[in-house]
């Protein structure tokens, strides 16, 4: 297994180990988690600080149409706004990615080529995965095919809580190989997990697993990002690079709808991870709806006025 | 204190009513009101910008749903803010007889007329399109006609002296027009006005409608004039030097303004409100509509 690292061998030599090394994880203690969250997200940011932090959260968000009545013209839309968020002030930062469904994943490569902006593509029949292998590496091969720089697949809930941990494990190896250049993230749906202590189990699973993002939720349940789950996820990947070297992206989807909120993600990366994540290329929002917030206050800080949503565009 | 002394009294905590519920101040300050012979009254929240903000945020999201209501909902809602006005007519008469030192049947006969005023505009919600709207006479086989239509978030600065009657006057007439309202009351006797809240909270008003401030007038009016998401700003609660500042801010998103006027009867509330309130925070929507070919169809439009 050559992505797997080295560290960590032993772990993934067979379902029983997998879920005794799994399973030999500490604990999470539920409620000094949400309360670590909670305290981190007093802390006041405002000034310099906001306005970096503003432009750090625009360069970090996923923009993302996941709706069956996307359409060609409508992810062409999303691709122009990406590159340039607010076309009044293009001093604003582009975004990380645009984020699709495979079958738009060539209209967005095409709509965004040269920009910057980089093309992720969900798969592995997102948002319930619940296929055939086959049919999973298919759906990624297709987005690959069509230039996606970034996949996003969904781990098999059913075979996660029945306790099938290599099962996951391998399906994960599987979608890695199909990605070939292409960088993986792997979705939990943290919503669907019930515990705190499965968030950390399946965090180590797809980072053993070779993850190149580890990433809350699909956004298509009742409970996405929290601060709390995040805050867990942070913390998997911090210690993970403290024993193998290798570092991990994460990825909040979901729920964030306000610059404030994602301030308070900003917060929790930069005190639990470290300065290293506060990057696109570590730290990602899936989001759509947050941009418009961070633009309107991004124009309340430039003029002193407030903003209102007649000065940004609809989506 | 009355003779029941060996009870502890109970003072009422003034909050700000905003989207229906009452906050304190985001800021967390209070300032002290006091009777027009400086006794203390209560603390009033002092608001903040951010309070204000905020404000605007309920305003907008409550303006789809109350600019979408039939007018007649709108006017059986506000007649029924008079019936609630009504039934608690002794805590308002007591608290403008102290906010404004008047005797007590002088308060009486202000709150009389607010409640009064409540039912005036009540029956104005459904009647207005006809005065201001109606078919145009054109040259061309269209009908033309104009609506009107509310204008939007409009800020509305109480009147300073009246702190009641006047409270009444310029807000019934703007959310009657189908707009939504953050009041900034009266800074020097702001209780009504955040009583008022209360009774606009239990009067199937929904909430957001109406967001009522209270705290220093400039503060609070000056990131309002500014605000891009309000459409209309009415300055008359603000002295000259302070509405000229205001309506320049204004001017930035080419808010409606509406300038503090000595038409209102020159401070004198209780005078015939007109329609002039009424039409100030209005937009005319004009449709053409083609009649057809009338020879060829035989259409008898």
């Amino acid at each position: 297994m050559p992505t797997t690292a080295p560290a960590f061998a032993d772990a993934t030599a067979s379902d029983s180990a997998l879920r005794r090394f799994l399973h030999g994880l500490p604990g999470v203690d539920a409620v000094g988690l949400e309360a670590r969250a909670a305290s981190l997200g007093t802390r006041s940011i405002k000034t310099t600080a906001k306005a970096y932090a503003i432009d750090l959260a625009i360069s970090m968000i996923d923009l993302t149409t996941l709706e069956g009545s996307d359409t060609p013209g409508k992810v062409r839309a999303l691709a122009a706004k990406a590159v340039h968020p607010d076309p009044t002030d293009r001093t604003t930062p582009h975004t990380a990615a645009v984020c699709v469904y495979p079958d738009m994943a060539a209209t967005a490569v095409a709509a965004l080529a040269g920009s910057g902006v980089k093309v992720a593509s969900v798969a592995t029949a997102f948002p319930a995965g619940r296929a055939a292998l086959d049919v999973k590496l298919a759906d990624v091969r297709d987005a690959v095919a069509a230039g996606a720089d970034e996949i996003d697949m969904v781990i098999d809930r059913g075979a996660f809580l029945s306790g099938r941990y290599l099962k996951v494990y391998e399906e994960i190896l599987a979608v890695k190989a199909e990605c070939g250049r292409a960088r993986l993230k792997v979705i939990f749906e943290t919503g669907e997990l019930s515990t705190y202590d499965n968030i950390r189990r399946a965090s180590w699973l797809g980072m053993l697993a070779g993850a190149d993002f580890i990433k809350t939720s699909t956004g298509k349940v009742g409970v996405n990002a929290t601060p709390a789950n995040t805050l867990l996820m942070l913390e998997a990947v911090r210690d993970f690079r403290a024993q193998t070297g290798v570092q991990i992206g994460v990825k909040p989807a979901g729920g964030i709808r306000t610059s404030k909120d994602a301030i308070k993600f900003l917060v929790l990366v930069n005190e639990t991870a470290g300065e290293d994540w506060l990057d696109s290329r570590w730290f990602r929002f899936g989001a759509s709806s947050l941009l418009n917030d961070l633009l309107m206050q991004r124009q309340k800080l430039s003029t002193g006025r407030y903003s209102g949503p007649d000065y940004v565009t609809v989506d | 204190m009355s003779e029941r002394s060996d009870r502890l009294s109970v003072f009422k905590t003034y909050k700000l009513y905003v989207g229906g519920k009452f906050p304190r101040s985001e800021s967390g300050r209070v300032y002290e009101v006091t009777d027009s012979k400086g006794k203390w009254l209560a603390n009033a929240p002092q608001s903040s910008r951010k309070d204000a903000r905020d404000a605007v945020v309920a305003a907008r999201k409550a303006f789809g749903g109350w600019s979408g209501a039939t007018a007649y909902n709108r006017g059986q809602i506000l007649y029924r803010i008079a019936e609630m006005l009504e039934g608690r007519r002794d805590q308002f008469v007591r608290e403008v007889a102290e906010a404004e030192g008047l005797s007590k049947s002088k308060a009486a006969a202000v709150v009389d007329a607010a409640v009064d005023r409540w039912v005036w505009y009540a029956g104005w919600t459904d009647k207005i399109a006809q005065i201001v709207g109606g078919a145009n006479p054109v040259a061309g086989p269209f009908f033309n006609l104009s609506t009107p239509e509310p204008t939007g978030v409009v800020t509305v600065l109480a009147p300073q002296e009246s702190s009641f009657l006047g409270l009444v006057s310029v807000l019934a007439p703007v959310i009657a027009a189908g707009n939504t309202a953050v009041v900034v009351a009266s800074a020097e006797s702001p209780l009504p006005a955040l009583s008022l809240g209360e009774v606009l909270a239990t009067s199937d008003l929904p909430g957001g409608v109406v967001n009522i401030l209270s705290g220093r007038t400039a503060e609070i009016a000056a990131p309002l004039a500014s605000h891009q998401d309000v459409n209309g700003i009415d300055l008359t609660g603000a002295d000259a030097e302070l509405a000229k500042e205001l309506e320049i801010a204004a001017a930035d998103n080419l808010k409606r303004v509406s300038r503090p006027q000595a038409v209102d009867g020159d401070g004198d509330w209780s005078t015939d409100p007109g329609t002039r309130r009424l039409t100030a925070f209005l937009e005319t929507k004009t449709v053409w509509h083609p009649t057809g070919a009338l020879g060829a169809s035989g259409s008898s439009y």
